[in-house]
């Protein structure tokens, strides 16, 4: 800094990217809340509420100090936050808003009329727990929740993913392929709270990234006129439905290729999931948000002792990328996936679920006319167990890891689940099927 | 330094604990440090006891979880010592940092430590300093300053240079407020007595 370099020159060009490249440190919400300045999207409608509320706080000072030229709405609720959003991006604008918990759950019946009417929306969700009973922390129960609701689903680790994952969000959801509403999620006070490292772009990096959003149709367009939102009955609305699904599937080849862009860009690699030390692994967590981050601490020092550890972070949970998981897991011998999130099916949590039904009848494969097993688990697929993790803030420890994995090689060495009997941190197993042990880290029985 | 330094702040609501950690954890960053700073977030009270974690490493850090084993325990308010709670998971070769006019070794014997040659007992009069030169008793910049004389964390005038440019920011227009507060910082990183 201080000396003298003429703007416009090579010199000044490599310091520019220098600059671009330092690393700063953001709380996970003023990293989003500038990436949402620097996306500056034509609408934002929000309500505050914990752990989001930094967001409504930031971005309304960068409204109110002309940072951005935002159209801002200040709404009474949730419900109105998501109806004006709506109503903003059917009439041609790039809007968007943030929420969590409750508020997510006040959205309801509007996150559906978005995704339903095909409104390219982006909204950080910042994780919390459901009441009652009332509990401002870390659970993805809302996130979760909505993983039916037609919008597509990235997951964050840290205030970096978080960043990178909203400014990415924008061009997959506004891809004529897909048009759909994207949330982006990250961990209510763990991430959205504290301060972290994370390199930034620059503003005009960010605005070149997602381009200026010119909609196909919209309702401000009276040369091509549009209905959103009519009634739909027996006649098309299955055809419509069926269009959403193709389009949630298309987002499976868009997300890749926004990736690839934004690598290009910033040179930080994302995929639908992350594969961490997996190819020769034995065991191995499946998670997504901040426990990733502490499981890849937990599989580095396994790793030192010797022990076969790996880890797969999930970032795409809608689309499921089924398909790179039952790649990636095929050919472990046990797996545990950590839901932070019930889902009171009494059978499991919502990503054990959808892991195990991926893996299934990979076993199935026949021996090729040479009689070698064939498909990707010819020693038949993992076994799979769920833990339950984390529900309203419960902290998640390197040693709570740990035990996890400590379950899944006593599993691989043969121990048979003795009746319903836990270990340590690891709650007995709900055994929901002879075949499905559910477990539950770090509660008190 | 040590590849990954836990620290643990102690205080009570209204005495800074969040900030300094949050400030601290920044200008460590400013510094080419990889960090983190996050409170624990209770029932947050005026008065009420509150919990501030750091975590300052040579490389990125990956963990998400609470600090268990700090190496360093910082004690904003010296009324949180009877609660015996404050040096627990402290690490061997670990450092307490009181806020206190007590001395180091009086305070060594009322945090319990006695029999714990391996751990480093700092103190500095963080209240008095803060009366002194900010004109309030907020003893939360006060303390990073010890505590970054404690960790040997970076040198006195690189921590100094990162503060004011933050302190700037935070008090734009307050050049009482800036003044105050890093010549605060500077008393204590001078003042502190280490048993």
């Amino acid at each position: 800094m201080g000396e003298d370099v003429r703007p416009g020159t090579a010199e000044a060009a490599g310091r520019d990217d220098r600059a671009r490249r330092r690393r700063t440190a953001l709380t996970g919400n003023e990293a989003v809340a500038l990436a949402m300045r620097q996306v500056e999207p034509d609408v934002v409608a929000a309500y505050p509420i914990t752990p989001q509320t930094d967001i409504v706080q930031f971005f309304a000072s960068f409204v109110a100090d002309g940072r951005v030229k935002t159209e801002f709405v200040t709404v009474e609720s949730e419900h109105s936050a998501m109806s004006a959003v709506v109503g903003a991006s059917a009439a041609g604008a790039r809007a968007m808003t943030a929420t969590s918990a409750n508020g997510l759950a006040l959205m309801w019946e509007v996150l559906y009329i978005a995704s339903g009417s095909r409104l390219p929306i982006v909204m950080p969700v910042v994780n919390r727990a459901l009441s009652a009973p009332i509990n401002i922390h870390c659970d993805h129960s809302d996130a979760m929740g909505a993983r039916d609701s037609g919008w597509v689903q990235l997951w964050s680790e840290d205030a970096q993913e978080a960043y990178d994952n909203v400014i990415q969000a924008v061009r997959i959801a506004e891809d004529p392929r897909v048009l759909l509403p994207v949330m982006v999620c990250y961990d209510g006070f763990i991430i959205s709270h504290a301060l972290l490292n994370l390199e930034v772009l620059t503003d005009d990096e960010v605005k070149e990234f997602v381009g200026t959003y010119r909609p196909d149709r919209s309702l401000l367009d009276p040369d091509r006129p549009v209905t959103v939102g009519p009634l739909d009955l027996y006649d098309f609305y299955f055809e419509h439905k069926r269009q959403q699904a193709e389009a949630m599937a298309a987002a499976r080849e868009v997300i890749p290729e926004v990736a690839a862009a934004y690598a290009a860009l910033t040179g930080r690699s994302y995929g639908m999931m992350e594969a961490y030390r997996l190819a020769d692994a034995e065991a191995a967590v499946v998670v997504l948000g901040s426990a990733a981050g502490t499981a890849r601490f937990v599989v580095d020092r396994l790793r030192r002792e010797g022990r076969k550890a790996g880890l797969l972070k999930l970032r795409v949970f809608r689309p499921f990328p089924a398909s790179e998981m039952a790649e990636a897991l095929g050919g472990l011998r046990a797996v545990a996936v950590m839901d932070r999130c019930d889902g009171f099916s009494a059978a499991g949590g919502p990503v054990f679920n959808e892991v195990r039904s991926a893996l299934y009848g990979l076993d199935g494969v026949r021996p090729d006319a040479a009689g070698r097993p064939q498909g990707r688990a010819p020693n038949g697929p993992p076994l799979v167990v769920n833990v339950v993790y984390g529900l309203g803030g419960r902290d998640v420890d390197p040693e709570d890891i740990e035990a996890v994995f400590d379950l899944l090689f006593r599993r691989i060495e043969g121990e048979e689940p003795r009746g319903e009997d836990g270990a340590g941190v690891l709650s007995r197993s709900l055994r929901p099927s002879p075949n499905t042990e559910v477990h539950y880290l770090g509660v008190r029985e | 330094m040590a590849r990954l330094t836990e620290v643990r702040w102690h205080g009570r609501g209204g005495q800074g604990a969040k900030t300094a950690a949050l400030l601290l954890a920044e200008a460590a960053s400013e510094a080419g440090l990889f960090v983190q700073g996050f409170p624990e977030y209770g029932p947050e009270r005026m008065g009420a006891p509150v919990l501030a974690y750091n975590r300052l490493s040579d490389e990125p850090i990956t963990l998400h979880s609470h600090v268990a084993r700090p190496s360093v325990i910082v004690v904003l308010d010296q009324t949180l010592i009877r609660s015996g709670e404050v040096v627990a998971g402290l690490t061997e070769g670990g450092a307490v940092v009181v806020n206190t006019p007590d001395s180091p070794s009086r305070m060594r014997e009322r945090l319990g430590l006695s029999d714990r040659g391996g751990v480093r007992v700092a103190v500095v009069d963080a209240s008095r300093i803060a009366v002194e030169t900010i004109g309030r008793a907020i003893p939360n910049t006060p303390m990073m300053g010890a505590v970054v004389r404690v960790t040997g964390l970076m040198e006195l005038t690189r921590f100094l240079e990162v503060v004011r440019g933050l302190l700037e920011e935070k008090f734009a227009g307050r050049p009482r407020l800036i003044e105050g507060n890093a010549r605060a910082v500077e008393r204590a990183y001078r003042e502190v007595r280490v048993d």
